[in-house]
């Protein structure tokens, strides 16, 4: 997936999580919890969500990776430059 | 109209799911009911035979009204569909008439399939029909299995001549009016509490490394959807915790406090919207704990989705509020009537701790108590608060 892919992946994934967000307006590099309002359950939902869209299981020590949208971008490209790489050895 | 929550005077009916003649069984779904708090899947408490509709949707009613009289057991009596019980006397008893057809529809407007299950329909197209004042139930779905969609509402106001909001993502002055309404009935509930209730409050901090510990664990051994959050331990221990301590899990009624048999914990989930519900996880005490997580995160969808169950809301024996996540320290919440507790859990903080003469870096949390001094005194409050922490402290037994 190109990072404008992933990049609709995570706010869709948002969308389904805080619908009245307006995610468009999202500044890529502050806190996802700060501007979304998200909680502890909320979070949960958007990793579910990413496993559930992208097939991915982030582990619980990663998550600071995924504060901010670019951080969610950068991360889910770098897995899926690694299973790229793994899918074709 | 069941009372679901002490701040409830009335309620809008919305939708019928079932009609005369139906045959019902306790605890099925048989209506749905607007609050401030959303809408509500209407329980009913009483198997038998629908034998008359008396509130048709969209009709608001006050709490106590009868909405429906059931035939039970042979027997023709008046039943409320939810708990709150109205004596039968208060139904004129007048002989079994010809039976009233479905509420009357706009023209070309074709009524949702609502016997089926519940009213399909999307949260969008859900909004925007709250937002037109439309009763939803009389709009015909062509999305899949029928269910509702935001065009097919739009749609059906075109047919009407009502205007769809301009912007979608704005609330309406219709959801403006009930954000309003839900701040005003908390308020009211609230200030009635701090008024009635001599309040007496507690707080002692936890720490939490074992538990910690253990849910990195676990965590790590999960599928990331079977994954637990500090908070379902929190709903456990304190559940286990009301088991030493029953005299906080009771109702003050008619002046007296009345002991519930069962331990149904309810939950402050806020309200995206602003606003905040706190409905009953069943049973908590006696659920398993990746039950409760399951559980736990379909009441917290369902609360901000506006699909909670009528025994949901009027069953909470004692509440369970968190502000960690905001990160507050520490939560002294007020009661809710008729309950006679609160406890409160702040953000988790990593804190300088003796143990053993020296000292090191643990997590800790502080939890609270505000309890009814009409029920208990600070003494079994704080035996309350041992018994959480004693649970706490073995986290593979919650």
């Amino acid at each position: 997936m190109t990072t404008d892919e992933l990049r609709a992946t995570v706010l869709r994934v948002l969308g389904e999580i805080a619908p009245e967000a307006e995610l468009t307006r999202l500044h890529p590099e502050q806190s996802l919890r700060d501007q979304v309002d998200l909680d502890s359950m909320d979070f949960l939902n958007f990793v579910i969500g990413l496993h559930h869209t992208l097939g991915v299981d982030i582990p619980e020590s990663d998550y600071p990776k995924l504060a901010t949208l670019e951080g969610c971008v950068q991360y889910l490209a770098a897995l899926d430059g690694v299973r790229n790489k793994e899918s074709a050895r | 109209m069941p009372i679901l929550g002490a701040d409830m005077e009335a309620g809008t009916l919305v939708a019928w799911r079932i009609r005369p003649g139906d045959h019902v069984r306790r605890g099925e779904i048989v209506a749905e009911v607007e609050t401030e708090k959303g809408l509500i899947d209407i329980e009913i408490f009483v198997s038998g035979v629908i034998e008359r509709i008396l509130v048709q949707p969209g009709e608001k009613v006050p709490v106590g009204t009868v909405l429906a009289v059931i035939q039970d057991e042979g027997a023709l009596g008046a039943v409320p569909a939810g708990p709150a019980a109205v004596p039968a006397a208060s139904v004129t008893p007048t002989a079994v008439g010809p039976v009233p057809g479905p509420a009357p529809t706009a023209p070309g407007l074709a009524p949702a399939a609502l016997s089926s299950g519940r009213l399909r329909i999307s949260p969008a197209a859900r909004k925007l029909a709250g937002e037109l004042g439309m009763d939803p139930a009389v709009v015909s779905g062509t999305g899949p299995d029928g269910a509702i969609t935001r065009e097919d509402v739009e749609q059906a106001a075109a047919q009407r001549g009502l205007a769809p909001s301009a912007a979608p993502t704005t609330p309406g002055p219709v959801a403006v009016d009930r954000q309003a309404q839900l701040r005003q009935t908390i308020g009211a509930v609230l200030a009635r509490s701090k008024r009635e209730i001599p309040h007496y409050y507690l707080a002692t901090p936890i720490d939490l490394h074992r538990a910690s510990d253990w849910l990195g664990v676990q965590n790590a051994q999960r599928a990331v959807p079977a994954r637990l959050l500090p908070g379902v331990l929190f709903i456990k221990a304190v559940a286990l915790a009301l088991r030493e301590v029953p005299e906080l899990n009771a109702r003050w009624s008619d002046g007296r406090v009345e002991p519930s048999p069962a331990i149904h914990v309810g939950v402050a989930i806020s309200l995206r919207a602003g606003g905040l519900v706190a409905p009953a996880l069943h049973d908590a005490d006696r659920t398993p704990l990746d039950e409760l997580m399951a559980n736990l995160r379909d009441l917290v969808k369902r609360t901000r989705a506006g699909t909670l169950r009528s025994s949901e809301l009027s069953d909470p024996t004692i509440t369970v509020t968190s502000l960690g996540d905001q990160g507050v320290e520490s939560v002294f919440g007020i009661i809710y009537p008729p309950q006679v507790a609160i406890v409160g859990f702040g953000k988790i903080v990593e804190r300088p701790w003796v143990v053993g003469g020296q000292v090191v870096p643990r997590p800790i949390v502080t939890v609270t108590l505000s309890a009814d001094h009409r029920v208990t005194d600070g003494h079994r409050g704080g035996l309350f608060l041992a018994a959480v922490e004693r649970f706490l402290q073995e986290p593979a037994r919650l």
